[in-house]
């Protein structure tokens, strides 16, 4: 049978690309960046590029490396799915990391791939491969949240371009992005059917105002972004009008691969004894080397197993897709248990420290204990984003469990 | 669901039409009701026995089939949806006592005769309510073992026992030396208490067995819960979408969606972490008693918590001993506390873990 042991161990060896892989690597890869991590995937901002960063994102980005599936004619690498596995291993294997990333890579990319005319992916996709451009997404408005298919954002027919006014929110990295995939109502007698999917070119030019929201981790990943009068070109519609919600919820799809993905890396990030080795050495053990409150023992316990579990259950969600059964029922609990996961780690964690866990800035705090407030705090969104936690259990009541609308 | 070869794919389809067709729920109402002193369905143990079932776990030398745990597992699992009063999840551990610390001459009388459900073998373990195997007084001198068993499963009526003295397992083959005391519990099957008194015993051999088949008790056990669980889970929801108030069926109520994505949820985690153990079992793997006691304790608060919630969400219905749910509710609460409750697995998993 198909075990672990079959997902777990190096992918067929395709040698000849895994030699030409790992040469190609050794001799663009700048041995500084040894370990170091993927600014651009981040939606902390931009740290500034060094020498040897943007000297590996040009090489990645022109070998197309850094979308290694995507078409070679729009700039992406061409490879197949098992290529991109084995390059993936050795980007590991040398301690390299791909260089580019962002939401136009995981998001925007896939989707404008699958709805885009040839002319739009010709203007937009070689600068994503590149890792030239930030994207940002223009979803969320004040009213329209949970409730998306709600927004109100305008976009005017003018004869040769939209006229648009609105306000869009939660728009993460809004300051530090260069264009905005949108959905905008081009309709305002439908709900759903009049939305459209439109893309702003500059998020620099008049019109466009851009306010990072301060968060209560003390973080500003997200904005506030208002749109007054901004004139947009026909063209840069994709599909059709009222076309907005398909593409858009297709886009959805390639953000929720991605956060279960981060789901994934939270149980990795999570795993091991981190949490009791921190309660041992804030609260003490007691003579059998056990933490010593036992009522905070038995609860990291019960954290641990959760977290056991969940592992368990992704590997199994890979398995299942692995020998097409098709997507596990399983893959629907992923959000929710991550995001569960995720803060309860965090409230242990602050609990464990006592007062130092609620450090916010400065003297008397070390700084894994001034992270752990501001992890803690920033965790209360993962059961927000992306579908909040009450958004997933109304899907798995409907999508899974057949139970039906309230009339 | 596991990643399944041809042959236990068959095996899980073929017990879930078995379950269903020739052991529904009814099945196990009448066989409450009528009381047999067995505490289970013996007509359908003798096709149980024909279908080889019995012998999954035997090797093949014996008469078994040598499937392994994963796909006891699943049938355990199957019946489990269904109540099926069956010593399957008793008579397979006990087999793989045999298979592995007996001699030839003893695995040669009893396996055969396991493997096609003419012999029926339980493990006679825990001394007290609670489960405890640190704590065993019984002993044995000269061959002959003395000491009082507590709630052994298909005791009333086993042919055969493997028994934990303090130095390890034996094997208790007949009535010499065996006296049985039959409890009547909420569960309806049997547990009875064993009292050998100088019963002839024979050694089972091997490091640490007694551990190594209370794992194994405990994963199919926690298989049984597993589809225990997802019944009762799948009859409340079907119960939801049919009963109306207030001009409307309960499913569309979003405070009862949201109980039911719960479970549902508990209920994925507890598939994963369930097979996950079997398949630890199988691969031989140094970890089986981290796996074992991670399946019991989220198995049986998942358990819990869906047969709980059966009754709630059924409302005055799930009160009356004509319905269901109160026999997945008596069931589960005697499971939730057969090879230690959540509690003592998340002790057990704290402790290899160094919590």
């Amino acid at each position: 049978m198909a075990t672990a042991a079959e997902l777990d161990a190096p992918t067929k060896p395709l040698d000849t690309f895994r030699h030409e892989a790992r040469d190609w690597i050794e001799a663009n890869f700048p041995p500084a960046l040894k370990h170091a991590g993927n600014a651009m995937a981040t939606i902390e901002g931009p740290a500034d590029e060094s020498a040897d960063e943007t000297a590996w994102r040009t090489a990645m980005g022109k070998k197309g490396w850094g979308v290694p599936t995507w078409p070679q004619q729009y700039g992406g690498g061409g490879l197949t799915s098992a290529e991109a596995r084995v390059l993936n291993e050795e980007l590991g294997r040398a301690g390299a990391f791909n260089p580019i990333g962002g939401m136009g890579v995981m998001m925007f990319g896939p989707t404008l791939l699958e709805y885009g005319t040839d002319a739009q992916k010709q203007k937009y996709i070689p600068d994503i491969a590149m890792g030239n451009v930030r994207w940002c997404q223009g979803y969320s408005e004040p009213n329209a949240g949970s409730d998306l298919a709600n927004i109100q954002t305008f976009a005017e027919d003018k004869g040769d371009h939209y006229l648009v006014n609105g306000q869009k929110t939660w728009t993460s990295g809004g300051q530090w992005a260069d264009k905005c995939f949108a959905l905008v109502r081009t309709d305002k007698s439908q709900k759903h059917a009049g939305i459209s999917f439109l893309l702003i070119d500059d998020m620099h030019a008049e019109g466009v105002e851009v306010r990072p929201i301060n968060l209560i981790s003390g973080f500003s990943p997200f904005c506030e972004t208002f749109f007054t009068n901004v004139k947009v070109p026909k063209e840069n519609l994709v599909g059709q009008e009222g076309q907005g919600w398909t593409i858009g919820t297709r886009l959805l799809q390639h953000e929720r691969n991605s956060l279960s993905g981060g789901g994934g890396s939270a149980a990795r990030m999570n795993a091991g004894n981190g949490i009791t080795a921190l309660a041992k050495q804030y609260r003490g053990a007691d003579e059998h080397g056990r933490i010593k409150d036992a009522d905070l023992r038995s609860r990291i316990i019960r954290h641990e197993m959760d977290q056991r579990a969940f592992a368990l259950t992704l590997r199994r969600a890979a398995l299942d897709a692995k020998s097409n059964q098709g997507p596990s029922a399983a893959t629907s609990i992923m959000k929710n248990v991550g995001a569960r996961i995720t803060q309860d780690r965090a409230e242990l964690g602050v609990e464990i420290m006592g007062m130092n866990g609620l450090g916010w800035e400065g003297e008397g705090f070390s700084s894994e204990e001034i992270n752990q407030t501001r992890v803690w705090l920033w965790g209360k969104a993962v059961s927000i984003y992306g579908g909040s936690t009450e958004i997933q259990n109304n899907v798995i009541a409907k999508r899974i469990l057949g139970m039906l609308d309230h009339q | 669901m596991a990643v399944l070869n041809e042959e236990q794919t068959m095996l899980r389809d073929m017990a879930r039409e078995w379950a269903d067709n020739e052991s529904p729920v009814t099945a196990f109402r009448n066989m409450r009701n009528a009381a047999p002193a067995e505490g289970y369905d013996s007509a359908a143990w003798s096709e149980i026995g024909q279908m080889g079932w019995g012998g999954i776990v035997v090797p093949e030398a014996y008469g078994g089939s040598d499937f392994g745990y994963l796909s006891l597992g699943l049938v355990v699992e199957q019946l489990g949806r269904n109540l099926a009063a069956s010593p399957l999840a008793s008579v397979g551990p006990a087999a793989t006592a045999i298979a592995m610390g007996s001699s030839d001459a003893a695995k040669n009388d009893w396996l055969g005769k396991i493997a096609t459900g003419d012999a029926v073998a339980t493990l006679a373990i825990d001394e007290g309510p609670v489960h405890d195997p640190a704590t065993i007084a019984t002993a044995v001198a000269d061959g002959k073992l003395s000491g009082t068993k507590e709630f052994v499963a298909e005791g009333d009526s086993a042919d055969l026992f493997v028994v934990a003295a303090a130095d390890g397992l034996y094997l208790v083959a007949g009535d010499e030396g065996v006296t049985r005391h039959s409890r009547t519990m909420a569960d309806a099957r049997s547990h009875a208490q064993i009292v050998f008194d100088h019963a002839p015993a024979t050694r089972l051999g091997g490091t640490d067995l007694t551990q190594k088949i209370v794992d194994r008790a405990t994963a199919v056990l926690a298989a049984e819960m597993l589809g225990m669980a997802e019944q009762a889970f799948a009859v409340t929801n079907d119960y939801l979408k049919t009963r109306v108030q207030f001009g409307q069926p309960l499913s569309t109520f979003q405070a009862l969606q949201h109980r039911m994505a719960k479970q549902f949820t508990e209920l994925e985690l507890m598939r994963s972490v369930v097979e996950a153990a079997l398949e630890a079992i199988d691969a031989g793997r140094s970890d089986i008693d981290q796996a074992v006691s991670l399946a019991k304790a989220v198995g049986g608060e998942t358990l819990k918590l869906v047969s709980r919630e059966m009754v709630q969400l059924h409302g005055g219905i799930g009160m009356t001993d004509e319905y269901d749910a109160g026999l997945y509710l008596k069931r589960a609460a005697v499971l939730e506390a057969m090879w230690g409750n959540a509690a003592y697995h998340r002790e057990r998993f704290a402790r290899l873990n160094d919590y």
